[in-house]
């Protein structure tokens, strides 16, 4: 089940009134828990035949939903302005895979700063920032397909 | 056979092509502007990608974010659908030069078949019957004029070149008007579009608009499913549709559709295709091609027992045609209503969110639509929310199936023009069958 499904289930659960939800596919289970308003989060999932990112429940409060892409989770939720995507492609964090990235969490941005590449048929694109402040959020990963609206960084 | 296709449209023909590809297992790629989000089939789809806002100049007609969209999902293949880039050549050679099958024919057959002049030369060229004219511009020599319009057959229209949309067009019956109507013509064209030519064709009173649906591989394999009559229009847009055309002899229809299958292989055609016919008094005039599916398909899908969008993708996907002209049997009679959100009276849009939807059932009885109670009817789009068609062994039984089914349907939160529906399925004219493509605005006119 690939990440952006996970996300689309999770997104689901979220604003919507289901408690919990398990799917079963081909390639594995997953439950999804709607924590009531309690301390904790509740984590489940059941390791299926190939190796899948473990995935975290919505946090109780705000109501977002955050995705995990890696052992720390991550959630979508701040004060800051959302920079989305303006078109469909392929997104690329640096200008080429030697170079560093564009921005890291904390970098400071100025209006017009690039943040990152969308490639889309051959061409590179570069995004540039709408907002001037601090990077607080990344919420996409490098090479990772991209579609119109799609939030991308999250700025304050 | 292709594993995964990106379906580039929305609404019915978008659900239509996805059942067709779920069926055969192949994954389908959905791609949507930001106002379809909640549509039945994106959420359908194995993969679906926004690709803009919602107006369709930025989503639907945007070709770098489709193909895009094909890129970042591997899709191997493109459906056009019907109307936004279906026939734009420009988007058919686009989408192979970047390496995806684009389901519909090449893109010099596009190119041929949207210019209607070149049109017109290739069917005549291929032997299909066309309006019969002037070969190009009026000179200004009197009897050069009377000869040809003798020629062609009176009555006769005049047509400025340079015009369109009914404007600029003079009927003439007799001989004796012609000459003066034809300096007329030439002046009004003159000041409205800066071009004095004008041609001449053979006017049509009452015509019908007959059409015949082929099917052409790319190994010069070609057929034609039979016909449709869909002379109930509006504006030139088709309200209802049927096959076959009723009161029209098998014989003269084999006669057109053979010229039909014969035009394709001349042209190289590839794909599902559609020639348009204006019939009067026994005599098909070709007037267009459509070289994508169309909205009316069922109907011929229910007569002749083929799915049209599956054979489409096979064709595609380079197979041949597994059936030849003479597995083709029509049978029984099909009847479809476009159902618009749309006042029945006003004919003014209805978007808005439907509150209560009731799709009607039953034998016979096939509704394509991508509505669901709840649904909200986009403003930024066609205002057709869907399709019912109905199949009977005689065209009794077909009506007599429609009227049922549109006496059960129920669609609230939106106007629609259900009630239009239900007063010309029991129309003196229309049931007796064979109105002319000028019947509905007529039978209009006289309902205030």
């Amino acid at each position: 089940m690939d990440l952006r499904k996970l996300k689309t289930l999770v997104d689901l659960v979220a604003e919507s009134g289901i408690s919990e939800l398990e799917i079963t596919e081909a390639e594995g289970r997953v439950r999804i828990v709607k924590a009531p308003p309690a301390p904790v989060p509740q984590q489940y999932y059941n390791p299926p035949p190939m190796p899948m990112s473990p995935m975290m429940a919505p946090a109780p409060s705000g109501g977002s939903p955050g995705i995990s892409t890696g052992p720390e989770p991550v959630q979508v939720m701040s004060k800051g302005q959302i920079v989305k995507s303006p078109m469909v492609g392929t997104l690329y964090r640096a200008p080429n895979p030697e170079s560093s990235t564009f921005v890291e969490i904390g970098s400071q941005v100025k209006i017009g700063d690039t943040l990152c590449i969308i490639e889309a048929m051959k061409l590179m694109n570069e995004i540039e920032s709408e907002f001037a402040g601090t990077v607080k959020e990344i919420l996409v990963e490098n090479g990772q397909p991209i579609e119109y609206g799609q939030p991308l960084f999250v700025i304050e | 056979m292709f594993e995964k296709i990106l379906i580039a449209n929305r609404g019915e023909i978008a659900l239509r092509v996805q059942r067709a590809c779920r069926e055969m297992g192949i994954r389908t790629v959905v791609v949507h502007s930001e106002a379809d989000t909640e549509a039945k089939y994106v959420r359908l789809a194995d993969e679906s990608v926004c690709i803009g806002p919602a107006a369709s100049r930025d989503s639907y007609l945007n070709i770098p974010a489709i193909i895009s969209a094909a890129e970042v999902t591997d899709a191997e293949a493109i459906h056009p659908g019907y109307g936004f880039l279906s026939e734009n050549a420009d988007f058919a050679e686009r989408v192979e030069r970047s390496g995806f099958v684009f389901i519909g024919p090449r893109p010099e057959s596009i190119r041929l078949m949207g210019d209607k002049v070149s049109a017109k030369d290739a069917m005549k060229k291929a032997g299909v019957p066309v309006v019969p004219g002037s070969e190009g511009a009026l000179t200004d020599d009197p009897k050069e004029i009377l000869a040809t319009a003798k020629a062609v057959g009176y009555p006769v229209i005049i047509k400025a070149a340079g015009g369109g949309g009914g404007r600029g067009m003079r009927v003439v019956h007799t001989e004796a008007a012609l000459l003066n109507a034809v300096s007329m013509t030439r002046s009004e064209a003159q000041a409205a579009f800066n071009n004095p030519s004008v041609y001449l064709e053979r006017f049509l009173e009452n015509p019908r608009h007959i059409e015949i649906q082929i099917l052409a591989d790319e190994h010069r394999n070609a057929v034609y499913l039979g016909e449709r009559d869909c002379s109930m229009q509006r504006r030139h847009q088709k309200v209802i549709e049927e096959a076959p055309a009723p009161g029209i002899a098998r014989r003269v229809i084999e006669k057109v559709g053979l010229r039909c299958v014969e035009a394709c292989k001349k042209i190289a055609y590839r794909g599902a295709g559609t020639f348009e016919f204006l019939y009067e008094n026994g005599e098909f005039f070709f007037i267009e091609m459509n070289t994508r599916v169309q909205v009316e398909h069922p109907v011929t899908e229910m007569i002749t027992g083929i799915d049209i969008v599956q054979e489409q993708i096979r064709i595609a996907a380079g197979e041949r045609l597994r059936f030849k002209q003479r597995d083709i049997q029509i049978r029984g009679h099909a009847i479809e209503c476009r159902i618009n959100a749309e006042d029945p009276y006003k004919f003014t849009p209805s978007a808005g969110r439907i509150t209560n939807w009731h799709p009607p059932g039953g034998p016979g009885t096939r509704v394509d639509s991508h509505a669901y109670n709840n649904y909200f009817v986009p403003p930024y789009y066609d205002s057709m929310i869907g399709k019912v068609i109905c199949y009977g062994d005689t065209r009794e039984q077909a009506l007599r199936r429609m009227q049922i089914a549109l006496s059960e349907m129920i669609v609230e939160g939106i106007l629609t023009n259900i009630p239009l529906h239900r007063e010309l399925m029991i129309d003196a004219h229309f049931v007796a069958g064979g109105t002319s493509i000028h019947y509905l605005e007529k039978a209009l006119a006289l309902r205030r």
